[in-house]
């Protein structure tokens, strides 16, 4: 009995000691999509850094005498309309979109965020002038605009991440401006200026972490249409230079020959599709374990819920003593 | 005009004191279209030590008033003194310092408390702010103990607020008020959110603390009975003025004001007989907007006893016999004629 309630607050002691974010990363572990996602991400990460040695052959030996071959032994993946190994060209790409995508949200993330939580903070004048900027950003259809964008920077993957990026921008800004609305007004935001914290700690310490959820969302839903956007402007020739290998750029051209050779599309399309779901469901999972309530009820065993009833009774007695 | 609450070291005072948030048309230009006046002239005197409840019922003002005196809200005009120092003309620094010396309880601890942070940081906060006992060692100390001080077990400073009870949120919203020191504790309906069993609970702790660390109370309320058994002094507000001030007995003992007696007939009495012989003044009507206050006495369009000089003079605060304070013409016609022009429209421009 005495046993049973003593061994939770051993483990309590224990998480004290143990830092804040390996805990995190530990409850992360034992969430089995989050899990696979970040073995999916961590993949295609170590494909991206080892790119060189993993392709059985360069992304441009042409090979017009086997061109548009299925799926074999040679070329798993089978071959272009130029006789280009699929394979070797899915784990060349995967450099460039996994860093379009990653830069692109990051600058709209970055952006964005401190954009629309100035604005949402402060009110009045301050507000109407950054989300009417915004609003002229958002109103532009967003490729025209990132075509715009490159039309001034001129074409190149790191143009195109900065188009998609400030493409994105005004979406971040607008998010995290509801967020932080809804909690500037929450009495604890009240209570800690009570207690004369200032601004920017009342914004990095209570709001940001209270407005985050949505904003993470957003984070993981744009890197899909970042990497999405990246096959578009590569399409229209203003991204990745062909004949350098990006997922988008594949599965665009792939299109032309869907009814001859599937594999040109699918291949860099499930690679394309793996990596943003992975983003979504890592995403997801991190939001739950940032949140407290969703992490102690992920924490809690049964034991847990038995013992937090007697120590909340204990507290009481020990209140109305 | 001068208010003498009748000695004693007076620690906050208010003289004059308005809070009045202004109405906007709706449309491109926004004119100021008319003003809610939430605190509208209050002189209120809060002695060093003493527990002051404020009482009126939701809308009056009270919170504001609160506010007001923390300037946690910014007055419209007048002034808010503490402790010698005029805390309306405050510069950055000086609010910083006003901030650990006065604070405020909130009414909801569902609400008042970060969920994302673990309760200890919560209560370190004002010391970290006001870099008080400096070192992760010495403050997580100051953390145990304080959380010691209002009841809870030091060894729950790593937990969540959602880990707790409404009771025990609250002990935490205490701790954190009292973290750095204050002399003075605004109590907005600190114990309205709670468990009547809890309730009790919360005020004898806060009476235990107030004798142990010497705290001056502003207490608001709308709850009568709460208030009458906390209070050295009450105050009694309606329709962002003060109406009625006086001792705990004075106010509930033999009230000056209408307003009062109304309030006091309305408190229910555990006493099936008492209960049927006593009288019951039930009041008229509703209370007027804020935004549309009556001229003269602002209780005269539900005042059982109106009478001629209600509507153009507005009463003033003055003292009915020993030091009790009532803004009534009932005890003596005093105050300010109220212009012509507002008398024939009835209320303030």
């Amino acid at each position: 009995m005495s046993a049973a309630a003593d061994a939770p607050a051993r483990g309590r002691a224990l998480t004290a000691e143990v830092p804040r974010w390996r805990v995190t990363l530990g409850l992360l572990a034992r969430t089995p999509t989050a899990a696979a996602a970040a073995l999916v991400l961590l993949t295609v990460v170590l494909v991206a850094l080892f790119d060189d040695q993993l392709a059985p052959a360069g992304p441009n030996d042409v090979d017009v005498q086997a061109r548009l071959q299925g799926p074999s032994a040679e070329h798993p993946f089978g071959t272009d309309d130029l006789g280009r190994d699929v394979l070797s060209r899915v784990l060349l790409g995967a450099q460039v979109s996994l860093r379009v995508g990653l830069v692109a949200v990051g600058i709209s993330l970055v952006v964005g965020t401190l954009v629309g939580t100035l604005a949402g903070f402060y009110g009045r004048w301050v507000d109407s002038l950054l989300m009417r900027l915004m609003d002229v950003l958002f109103a532009f259809p967003a490729l025209l605009l990132a075509i715009a964008v490159l039309a001034v920077l001129g074409p190149g993957a790191t143009n195109a991440m900065i188009a998609i990026g400030i493409t994105y921008t005004p979406v971040f800004a607008r998010v995290s401006r509801a967020a932080v609305l809804g909690v500037r007004e929450q009495v604890y935001v009240r209570a800690s200026r009570s207690v004369g914290a200032s601004d920017a700690r009342l914004l990095l310490r209570h709001v940001l972490p209270n407005a985050a959820p949505p904003i993470l969302v957003q984070t993981s839903v744009s890197l899909a249409f970042a990497v999405l956007a990246e096959a578009a402007l590569s399409f229209a020739g203003l991204g990745i230079q062909p004949p350098a290998p990006s997922w988008g750029g594949m599965l665009a051209s792939g299109r032309g020959f869907l009814e001859q050779a599937w594999w040109m599309a699918v291949f860099p399309g499930l690679a394309i599709f793996l990596l943003v779901l992975s983003f979504n469901l890592l995403g997801d999972g991190l939001r739950d374990v940032l949140d407290p309530q969703q992490r102690s009820a992920m924490e809690a065993g049964r034991r847990r819920i038995r013992s937090r009833g007697k120590a909340e009774a204990a507290a009481d007695a020990r209140g109305a003593a | 005009m001068t208010i003498e609450n009748g000695g004693g070291d007076v620690l906050v005072s208010a003289r004059g004191l308005k809070v009045h948030f202004p109405v906007r048309s709706k449309g491109l230009r926004r004119r100021q279209v008319g003003a809610v006046r939430a605190v509208d002239g209050v002189d209120l005197d809060i002695r060093r030590g003493e527990t002051l409840g404020l009482v009126g019922e939701s809308g009056c003002g009270k919170s504001t008033l609160g506010n007001a005196l923390l300037r946690l809200v910014e007055p419209t005009a007048g002034t808010v003194t503490f402790d010698g120092t005029d805390v309306t003309a405050l510069d950055r620094r000086g609010l910083r310092s006003l901030r650990r010396r006065a604070v405020m309880v909130f009414q909801d601890p569902y609400a008042s408390l970060d969920p994302r942070i673990p309760v200890g940081r919560t209560v370190a906060e004002p010391l970290e702010v006001h870099g008080l006992h400096p070192g992760a060692q010495a403050r997580a100390a100051r953390v145990a103990e304080l959380l010691e001080l209002v009841g809870l077990d030091p060894g729950v400073a790593g937990r969540y607020p959602h880990e707790f009870s409404g009771g025990q949120r609250q002990r935490i919203g205490i701790a954190r008020a009292l973290a750095g020191e204050p002399d003075f504790v605004v109590c907005d309906e600190a114990i309205a959110s709670l468990d009547v069993s809890v309730q009790a609970q919360v005020l004898n702790l806060l009476r235990r603390l107030q004798r142990q660390l010497g705290l001056t109370y502003l207490f608001v309320s709308h709850d009568l009975a709460a208030v009458r058994h906390v209070s050295d002094r009450i105050a009694v507000m309606y329709l962002g003025s003060v109406v009625e001030v006086g001792t705990a007995a004075q106010v509930a003992g033999r009230p000056r004001h209408p307003y009062t007696r109304a309030l006091l007939s309305a408190v229910p009495v555990p006493s099936p007989g008492a209960e049927r012989g006593r009288e019951r003044i039930v009041l008229r009507g509703d209370v007027p907007s804020a935004a549309a206050v009556p001229s003269g006495c602002r209780f005269r369009t539900r005042c059982p006893d109106v009478f001629e000089p209600c509507p153009v003079v507005a009463p003033a605060l003055a003292d009915r016999g020993d030091g009790q304070l009532a803004a009534c013409h009932l005890h003596g016609v005093v105050g300010e004629r109220v212009p012509a022009d507002v008398a024939e429209a009835g209320r303030l421009p």
